[in-house]
């Protein structure tokens, strides 16, 4: 059976109205309602899912950031993983963390934990990158399923459909190997209080990027942080004509 | 009389506003928390009411205005229910959670601010029912009964408020008497207003024996059918989507085995209402804050005379009072149920809880309502629902009054 590593991220909630920073250096996080990252969750079910399934022996949940992202791990640990790994970085150092070191970190955690799979959401809802799944896979020479919205096991591969522009496309990987998971691949269950109460028990460990031979020194410099141009009042035209004229002169035509 | 505000009495109000904004820089007002109540909650009552929320408000919110308006429950509510493990969750054991009382308040708030129908159906099955064969049941009953209901696959109700006596439940007229042929008890009697009795698969029904006490016996309906009927009552305006009947009892047998042995008098049923009075008053201030809610969203949006409703003095001081009640209530709702968990409260404590919760809330309601204008009668606005609700939640568990009386006595 698989080992499953799941990466999980602490992000602000989806409902809440962001604000910009007066400072204009980022986006005002203090007393703000976070949780786990939506696409993350549905990493989690996956994994879970495919513990029930008896395809997986055990799930490991790791989350970067500082010590509030241990409430991410919680919730994973209450929806079904096994044991949760916290690798602390905060303060500027987090301020400036990017895919490219948590892909890293994943990679070593990977290799540490002996994982078969490792599944992250497909893109964080705070800064869209999509870009760890694919530069862990690259680390690790992996083969990688992204966008994924169904995950089949076979013997020695797994065949997943990826939802592209196009549409959909299916692959079949070698395994080990890296998925990340899109929107349609599954509807996450809600914790349930005998989970949450067991998952109070569930270990997690606490290590540093410096234990993992991880460098997190920042390699961009955030310039300044706006809001995007308030949206301007439309033109109302009498007829086709002046509408066609309006886009030639706008050089959209 | 008339207080007039002179600009001296402005400009010094103005200049302590300052320096109690310097005093506490980092700290703001949050209307839906002004004292931050989430820090004095655990991590885990944080995740528990985190993931029941998303429940509610995904799952129960969308069935709830045509559930209101056809007057339907759906007894799925109650397998969804005790898929989340919210039955009888502060029980230890027979697949029950063990949660504080804390977060078994936190759960009843959130699951309330959809509406106390369901709320009531979770509390008659959790403090009421659960409660009752947890506190005063054998080990027998303890294991025929307490897993399946924790599961929400059979359902409870809890027979105690009679035609003729409510709040003077002593006199109740329920008899039961011993018959050694048949080594059971004849039931005789009525109860009435009992919530979930026309689909209950077991009423928990307190009746007084030869010996003038009141004991509890475990109504089996499949066990005890002859002679017992639990109708529905036909033609309630509140707690629609909950059904409410009564157990009308003609010589209906109860096998020795059922009765509870070890409750003997009102202090029985007395402790299980205590602990559903308790969920009650976190519930109810969700009801208060969904209406809050609501109305500070109409009265910001909704203009006349050239301005938002929300700049008027009139609605500010509603919402002000609104936001205050339900603060203070919360924070009362807290040092009870912390109290509660160290086995240090007693029912004047819940009195005044359940009292000035319930209270309060239903004053929100109908300034709610009110604030909402011709909108506010449509169902669609979800605010008089809760209203005619809370006219149910204030007078249920011992009303308004009679709480009143009780704490009466007490102090004096």
């Amino acid at each position: 059976m698989a080992r499953v590593l799941v990466g999980v991220k602490r992000v602000i909630d989806y409902a809440v109205k962001i604000r910009v920073k007066p400072d204009k250096t980022g986006v005002v996080t203090d007393g703000v309602k976070h949780s786990m990252n939506p696409f993350d969750e549905i990493a989690v079910e996956e994994a879970v899912r495919m513990k029930e399934k008896k395809i997986a022996s055990e799930i490991i949940a790791v989350s970067c950031g500082p010590t509030q992202s241990q409430e991410v791990l919680r919730t994973a640990l209450a929806m079904g993983v096994d044991k949760g790994i916290h690798v602390e970085i905060s303060g500027k150092d987090y301020d400036t963390l990017q895919p490219i070191h948590v892909s890293k970190i994943l990679a070593k955690i990977a290799e540490k934990e002996k994982a078969d799979f490792i599944i992250v959401g497909k893109q964080a809802i705070d800064d869209d990158s999509n870009q760890t799944a694919q530069m862990t896979a690259a680390i690790l020479d992996w083969p990688q399923a992204t966008f994924a919205s169904k995950i089949e096991k076979g013997d020695k591969d797994i065949t997943v459909t990826r939802e592209v522009d196009g549409g959909l496309e299916t692959i079949k990987c070698k395994i080990p190997a890296v998925i990340s998971a899109d929107l349609r691949l599954n509807e996450p269950r809600y914790a349930t209080l005998p989970n949450i109460m067991k998952a109070k028990k569930k270990p997690i460990a606490k290590m540093t990027p410096k234990d993992l031979g991880v460098d997190v020194a920042p390699r961009i410099k955030v310039v300044s942080v706006e809001d995007p141009p308030v949206r301007q009042a439309g033109v109302i035209l009498p007829d086709v004509d002046a509408l066609v004229g309006k886009l030639k002169e706008g050089g959209f035509a | 009389m008339a207080v007039r505000i002179t600009n001296r009495t402005l400009k010094s109000f103005l200049a302590s506003k300052k320096l109690s904004r310097a005093l506490s820089s980092k700290v703001t007002f949050n209307w839906e928390d002004p004292f931050d109540l989430d820090s004095q909650l655990a991590q885990d009552e944080i995740i528990i009411r985190n993931s029941f929320r998303a429940y509610c408000q995904e799952k129960l919110q969308p069935r709830i205005l045509l559930a209101n308006r056809n007057e339907t429950f759906d007894p799925n509510v109650m397998l969804e229910f005790g898929e989340q493990g919210v039955l009888g969750c502060t029980l230890k054991g027979y697949g029950c959670a063990n949660v504080s009382s804390v977060a078994y308040g936190l759960l009843t708030r959130e699951v309330e601010k959809v509406d106390s129908s369901y709320r009531s159906a979770m509390s008659v099955q959790s403090s009421l029912v659960m409660g009752a064969i947890y506190s005063y049941g054998s080990e027998e009953q303890k294991e025929k009964y307490l897993p399946r209901l924790a599961k929400g696959e059979i359902l409870g109700c809890f027979g105690l408020t009679e035609p003729n006596y409510g709040s003077d439940i002593g006199a109740m007229e329920t008899k039961a008497k011993y018959d050694a042929s048949s080594k059971s008890y004849i039931l005789n009697g009525s109860k009435t207003w009992i919530t979930n009795s026309p689909i209950a698969d077991i009423c928990i029904v307190w009746a007084k024996c030869e010996d003038s006490k009141i004991r509890g016996f475990i109504v089996d309906k499949s066990i005890s059918k002859k002679g017992l009927e639990t109708p529905k009552i036909e033609g309630k305006l509140s707690l629609r989507a909950s059904v409410t009947g009564m157990i009308l009892m003609d010589n209906v047998e109860v096998p020795e085995a059922n009765l509870l042995p070890k409750a003997s008098g009102l202090s029985g049923p007395f402790a299980c209402l205590n602990n559903a009075r308790y969920g009650i008053a976190w519930g109810a201030l969700g009801a208060a804050e969904t209406c809050l809610s609501i109305a500070r969203q109409y009265t910001l949006e909704r203009k006349q005379f050239g301005k938002p409703l929300a700049a008027n003095q009139l609605i500010q001081k509603k919402l002000a009072d609104m936001v205050t009640e339900i603060t203070l209530g919360l924070q009362a709702c807290l040092r009870v149920g912390r109290l509660k968990d160290e086995n240090r409260i007693c029912p004047e404590m819940l009195s005044i809880l359940k009292r000035n919760n319930t209270g309060k809330a239903l004053e929100i309601a109908r300034n709610a309502r009110d604030m909402l204008g011709g909108n506010g009668i449509h169902d669609e606005y979800h605010v008089i629902r809760h209203m005619i609700n809370l006219e149910t939640v204030n007078t249920y568990e011992g009303t308004h009054d009679i709480h009143a009386l009780v704490l009466g006595r007490a102090i004096t």
